[in-house]
């Protein structure tokens, strides 16, 4: 392949320990309004005090339910929203360490070129008025990378890395399928060299025979450009496929953050546990196995007392009801937040 | 008579429309479909959604149709019901719907035809929601905005059952707490959009369940849903089958959900069933290459990850070029010219079905 990332640094490539992304405490409230003056009656904590960090090359995949706050983190990275309060430091290779939500615009934009997102909808995130290159060059234009023929061999040399003809090039999105479309997609958030990219539900509109060839395309992607993903989804047999640790949300809040194996195998907070028993079992031998969980999940804009998930979960207690957990490490590079998190014994995913 | 209606027993060919002669006599059996042809006739040309698929349903069971988007799943139910949009229309086969009815006593087994029916005639519409139910896959899609929870319920009640407005309200309260929905005497009087997505789908389905039917047709009731609602409600429609004893016919695309409910289940490909079987064989001796790629193709929960997926190539054909011959070649790892013109329904098992002409020889 003659597309290689400008900024290769095979330093930083070869020390997969190094950080690339910190987030720290970050919060994002929503007001809810009411009456004729826009009074203020009450906030959604969408994000409520999230802290994680993702390691250069590596992928870290961000698990919960809708309405936890994945896709609002995600936004939040990619300051599609301001947050109400905490930091998201990148590790810029031109301008260094930086607080995504303090910098001004144009530095915002030599950032932008490292992070990239793709989306989940290939249907709706591409402008069907635009030709594939007018979509997958349209970064390139912007940035002022590429223009005129030159432009063209970039775009064709992407479209081909995603596995499109560059004969494509010249037509609407409209002409292609969902499997396609997301290739599409995948091929404009490659088209600057990212160092991140945040894969917000990349293949939950897909069909089942096509989600493999997506998954397998990222991984490809990751290999062949040293990319690190932060993997947003809901479908837990594919996070555990594609990720190399895991964060487990909950109404705003990170439960349990570790390795991937660990994660699944040997949960320790008791939602965990709870959302790998409900994914349906892949042999009827196992039918009926499932953990059915009671209750909805609850309210981010009116969250119980205490540990969130308690008047779901089957191992609280008292103190449960009272008192707020905070994530903790309780073993290195695992971290929970459940008073009982040492004393329960969880059922994680048979292997 | 189409190439794919053999199935060859001891080498003796044998027309699978013979084999539903002899198998039609089970009591149990519910509905059958034979040979059903649902096309679409649009200006760009002929949509074959549903291109001659046969399978039964029998009481107390629950069949599976599992397959991608465009595979004819939906179409094939909406057939059932005779609710296919136009321009679709049902151009061949038969649906025969096995009616049970108590006369002096005894109890008589009529057939209908579901295919000859008006499909907006008396009939139907007596079987429409009362004998037959529909849950759809969005609900919030599915129920009215502006009429609360208890009047849509209520709506099917009286439309069906001689019954007056106390007695219905009656009824769809009882209803509302079978499916589980806390305080049934005030979520009777709410709006949808004042409920959960979970909620909402307890409430679709004790209207679908309100008249107790014989069969509900449930098109992908949990793929809007998150993962442990999803288990609720799977857990909630295999108790009320136990409860209630009517067949279930779900259609889904996930794998998962058929390992979960189904007893029976029929695999679909571009209008065609490509295999059926009960449920414990089609996952551990999967016949059709299809079949076969699709279970592959899925991440399971606790398998190694970090490996590479065994991807089924390229992607489902438009619905105006289907591939002639066997219609799955084109993206077939085991595609043979010569051999793959006209794949055959093989019986392959007891019950089990395949239509690959190379299923005998696919290795275990």
């Amino acid at each position: 392949m003659t597309v290689q990332p400008e900024t290769v640094q095979p330093a930083a490539a070869a020390r997969p320990s190094d950080e690339l992304l910190v987030v720290k405490d970050l919060k994002k409230y929503f007001p809810i309004r009411k009456g004729f003056f826009g009074r203020m009656v009450g906030q959604v904590r969408a994000v409520d005090g999230v802290s994680f960090s993702i390691c250069r090359g590596e992928t870290l995949g961000l698990v919960g339910e809708s309405g936890c706050g994945k896709t609002t983190t995600a936004r939040l990275i990619m300051r599609g929203y301001e947050p109400t309060a905490g930091e998201i430091l990148f590790n810029d290779p031109n301008l260094g360490w930086v607080n995504i939500p303090t910098l001004d615009k144009k530095r915002m934009k030599q950032v932008r070129r490292n992070i990239q997102m793709i989306f989940q909808d290939p249907y709706s995130s591409l402008n069907p008025r635009m030709t594939l290159l007018q979509i997958v060059g349209e970064p390139l234009l912007v940035h002022g990378v590429a223009k005129g023929s030159e432009l063209r061999d970039r775009v064709a040399e992407l479209l081909r890395v995603v596995g499109l003809r560059p004969e494509y090039m010249v037509r609407y999105p409209h002409a292609f399928s969902g499997g396609q479309r997301q290739r599409i997609g995948i091929a404009r958030a490659l088209a600057l060299h990212p160092q991140l990219v945040v894969c917000d539900e990349p293949v939950s509109a897909l069909d089942v025979s096509i989600q493999a060839q997506i998954l397998n395309l990222l991984q490809d992607l990751q290999e062949q450009f040293h990319l690190t993903y932060l993997f947003v989804a809901h479908d837990l047999s594919v996070v555990e496929h594609i990720s190399d640790r895991v964060a487990v949300m909950y109404v705003g809040k990170l439960v349990e953050v570790g390795e991937t194996e660990q994660v699944f195998h040997q949960p320790l907070h008791p939602y965990t546990e709870a959302l790998l028993g409900a994914v349906p079992k892949p042999h009827p031998r196992y039918r009926g196995k499932q953990i059915i969980l009671k209750g909805e999940v609850a309210s981010p804009a009116n969250p119980p007392s205490g540990c969130y998930f308690h008047p779901r979960c089957p191992y609280a207690v008292e103190r449960c009801r009272v008192e707020t957990p905070p994530l903790r490490e309780v073993q290195p590079g695992r971290l929970v937040s459940c008073h009982r998190a040492e004393e329960l014994q969880l059922q994680g995913v048979a292997v | 008579m189409a190439y794919g209606q053999y199935r060859v027993i001891d080498g003796s060919v044998q027309t699978r429309d013979m084999a539903h002669a002899t198998r039609s006599t089970s009591p149990d059996l519910l509905l059958e479909v034979r040979d059903l042809k649902t096309y679409f006739f649009l200006d760009e040309g002929t949509v074959r959604a549903v291109d001659g698929v046969s399978f039964e349903v029998f009481r107390g069971r629950t069949l599976g149709i599992v397959g991608e988007s465009g595979c004819g799943k939906s179409v094939t139910a909406q057939s059932i019901l005779r609710i296919v949009p136009r321009p679709g229309k049902i151009v061949g086969g038969e649906i025969i719907y096995y009616r049970r009815r108590r006369r002096d006593g005894s109890t008589l087994t009529e057939q209908i035809d579901l295919t000859k029916l008006d499909p907006t005639g008396e009939e139907i519409r007596s079987i429409r929601g009362n004998e037959i139910a529909y849950i759809f896959q969005e609900p919030m899609a599915s129920l009215s905005p502006v009429h609360t929870i208890g009047h849509q319920i209520c709506e099917v009640i009286m439309l069906h059952q001689k019954v007056n407005k106390r007695e219905a309200r009656a009824r769809a309260i009882d209803m509302l707490a079978r499916v589980g929905l806390p305080q049934p005497e005030q979520v009777i009087d709410r709006y949808p959009h004042q409920l959960s997505g979970g909620m909402r789908q307890r409430a679709v389905i004790a209207i679908a369940l309100s008249c107790r039917p014989s069969l509900l047709i449930a098109d992908e009731p949990t793929t809007a849903l998150d993962v442990t609602t999803e288990a609720q409600i799977l857990a909630l429609m295999r108790e009320l089958q136990r409860d209630f004893g009517m067949a279930i016919m779900i259609i889904t695309h996930n794998l998962g959900v058929i390992a979960e409910m189904a007893d029976d289940v029929v695999v679909m490909y571009l209008g065609k069933e490509v295999e059926q079987a009960p449920v414990e064989e089609l996952f551990d001796n999967p016949r059709h290459p299809y079949t076969r790629a699709l279970l592959r193709s899925i991440p399971k929960l606790g398998r190694k990850s970090r490996t590479r997926l065994e991807a089924i190539e390229g992607m489902v054909p438009d619905p105006f070029s289907v591939p002639a011959g066997c219609a799955f070649h084109t993206r077939c790892r085991y595609y043979t010219p010569g051999i793959c013109d006209a794949p055959p329904y093989l019986q392959v098992g007891p019950k089990h079905w395949a239509r690959c002409s190379r299923a005998m020889e696919l290795d275990k």
